[in-house]
């Protein structure tokens, strides 16, 4: 296809879904009175129900049917698959090491970010000093791996180093480190990249909350006399609590899903893998729809009581 | 938040007050604060260095990377574009400059698409009135929370059998299905803040829902339209598991970082090639991030994240 051709048959889309759009809304101006404000807004509201209940909703019915299926999806194997990611060896690596990362992503990321968020406040150049940290949050994941996997970069010790780490390393007397081959530890430089990049997410949002307390609450408590350790103890930390949680919860919830930070680094290798990465590479690799299947419902099922717990939070702070 | 008028709130009145307590609460304040801009700087710092050290080795020659470290162009340095040139012209199937296009294909209908569809429901969900509306909206919420893998065999397998599969379609409307959720939730916060006497008043002058939307609903939506699309924007344009479940069988369709994966698993220890592919499919979400940074972040405040 020439350049020409893929713009035409963007231009095309557009095109297409402009109509569509303008059809809708000539459609439901026709209709007045009673009846015509229920057309009217069925015209409105039925394209998104659609693309919803067909690309959404039935997919993810039809996934955990699927779940309970072989791998060609031609017969029911029960709860097989369920019982073979928590049973084979391989398998609850792979869970476990997705339980690492949701244990450890959220927690630093929102400490780091509400550090910041708190020493950078109302301080010279916070808007360039936000910024510094914002700017991974528009990195594609697959950069922002390899702009890390260049960090890690590993030599024998006698070589000149090119990577930052192991220069670090030998300067200090050290050997080199095969950061991203040596286990149990490379899951954890892995982790540091999503780190990395949500740490922006997570000062952004506690920032504003920040800057939400009121002011005389501020003033008043430092005309008593309270010091800044306090001030963020007793102060800031209560006000700032409802945006924590929904910062913590956000992180996790991407965190389960997020594949492309392994599937660049190590391609899962070194016992690095995750669900996510493992539902693509059984679904689309190995033709295993089953297992494959049932890997996407175990993502589904863990981010359910995180929401629950968020939208709980959320209610009691209303 | 108002959409007419810019927040006062956020510069709140500074009143200086009278100093009290002694020297010694003076110097202990005078230190925390220099401890605090210590510990600023040094997150600061740790947070760029390693974009800097890419960034600086993708404009140095191959064999300098491969002899000596980046820091090094410090002291000595030695610059060249040869790496993106070879990163965008070299071998006629491979250039990147193909995947940069088609990284723009994918892009631009995949953002328009689901503003489209989603500010027509998230008006119906905010101004009109029908039965089901609340429970509606609140099941286009919760839908949020399906993760898109969930959805992604079942969609393959209906792409495949429309014929869709292994063509631009099937990205732009697995996109705009993912997105649809989050943009209907956006816009109807945002739409709510319009006063409803300004609709009222439009109703009373005789104007129907389709005047109202475009009248007086659009132009004062226009912030609240860009801070969704830069989500938007960003989303589609770093996302690498739509485009590899859909597109991933067809090299001359997929985008940039379909391709910057591939190069980082086959081509993993060549960082002049790396270096560059990185920064060229960085360098266009990066310009619009910090342009309308102001946008997105207000999008973020009020909606939350995407996943």
């Amino acid at each position: 296809m020439s350049v020409g051709e893929k713009f035409g048959q963007m231009l095309i889309a557009i095109a297409v879904f402009g109509v569509v759009f303008i059809g809708v809304l000539l459609v439901a101006s026709r209709f007045g009175g009673r009846r015509g404000d229920r057309v009217q807004a069925a015209s409105f509201v039925g394209p998104v129900l659609l693309f919803l209940a067909v690309g959404l909703l039935y997919p993810a019915v039809r996934t955990i049917y699927e779940s309970f299926r072989n791998g060609s999806s031609s017969g029911f194997v029960g709860l097989d698959n369920y019982v073979s990611i928590f049973s084979e060896s391989e398998l609850l690596r792979v869970v476990l090491n997705t339980v690492v990362w949701v244990a450890i992503v959220p927690f630093v990321a929102t400490a780091v970010g509400l550090l910041y968020a708190v020493l950078v406040d109302k301080a010279r150049g916070e808007a360039f000093a936000k910024a510094l940290i914002f700017l991974p949050m528009s990195i594609s994941l697959v950069g922002a791996s390899i702009i890390w996997k260049f960090v890690y970069e590993y030599r024998p010790s006698f070589r000149p180093q090119i990577g930052l780490l192991n220069q670090i390393l030998t300067k200090l007397g050290f050997d080199t480190h095969n950061f991203l081959l040596n286990e149990p530890w490379n899951t954890l430089f892995l982790v540091v990249v999503l780190v990395w990049i949500q740490a922006g997410f997570a000062m952004v949002i506690l920032s504003a909350a920040i800057k939400a307390i009121p002011d005389d609450i501020v003033e008043a408590a430092r005309l008593d006399g309270v010091g800044p350790l306090q001030m963020f103890r007793f102060v800031t930390l209560p006000a700032i609590r409802p945006a924590v949680i929904v910062v913590l919860t956000t992180i996790g919830i991407a965190t389960l899903k997020i594949f492309d930070i392994v599937r660049t680094m190590t391609g899962g290798q070194f016992n690095t893998n995750i669900v996510a990465l493992e539902f693509y590479n059984q679904s689309f690799r190995y033709q295993n729809i089953g297992l494959g299947a049932a890997l996407a419902v175990i993502l589904f099922v863990l981010v359910i009581p995180i929401v629950v717990y968020n939208v709980r939070q959320l209610r009691k702070a209303a | 938040m108002s959409t007419t008028t810019p927040a006062i709130t956020d510069a709140p009145v500074r009143i200086d007050t009278p100093r009290r307590g002694g020297t010694a609460r003076a110097a202990r304040k005078a230190l925390s604060s220099r401890v605090a801009s210590v510990v600023a700087i040094v997150i600061g710092v740790l947070w760029t260095i390693p974009t800097a050290g890419l960034l600086v080795t993708s404009f140095r020659s191959a064999k300098d990377i491969n002899t000596s470290g980046w820091w090094t162009a410090v002291t000595n340095p030695s610059f060249t574009l040869d790496n993106y040139r070879e990163a965008l012209t070299g071998g006629t199937t491979n250039s990147l400059a193909q995947f940069f296009i088609n990284s723009i294909v994918i892009t631009v209908p995949a953002v328009l698409l689901p503003i489209l569809l989603a500010s027509l429901a998230a008006y119906a969900f905010a101004w009109m009135h029908f039965p089901g509306r609340d429970t509606l909206f609140v099941a286009v919420f919760a839908l949020q929370i399906v993760p898109i893998q969930v959805t992604m065999i079942p969609l393959l397998t209906m792409f495949n059998k429309a014929h869709f599969s292994g063509s631009y379609w099937s990205v732009w409307i697995a996109h705009t299905i993912f997105a649809l959720p989050l943009a209907v939730f956006l816009l109807h916060n945002f739409m709510r803040e319009i006063p409803g006497e300004l609709i009222e008043a439009a109703k009373v002058d005789g104007a129907g829902h389709v005047r109202i939307f475009f009248g007086v609903l659009m132009p004062l939506l226009t912030p609240a339209l860009a801070a969704f699309g830069i989500f938007q924007f960003l989303w589609v344009w770093n996302d690498l598991l739509v485009s590899l479940v859909f597109l991933g069988g067809v090299p001359e369709l997929a985008p940039l970082t379909v391709r910057v994966a591939e190069l980082s698993g086959t081509r993993g220890t060549a960082w002049y090639l790396l270096s560059a592919g990185a920064f060229i499919s960085i360098i266009v979400p990066l310009l619009v991030f910090l342009g309308l940074q102001r946008y997105f972040v207000r999008g973020l405040l009020a909606g939350g994240l995407k996943g």
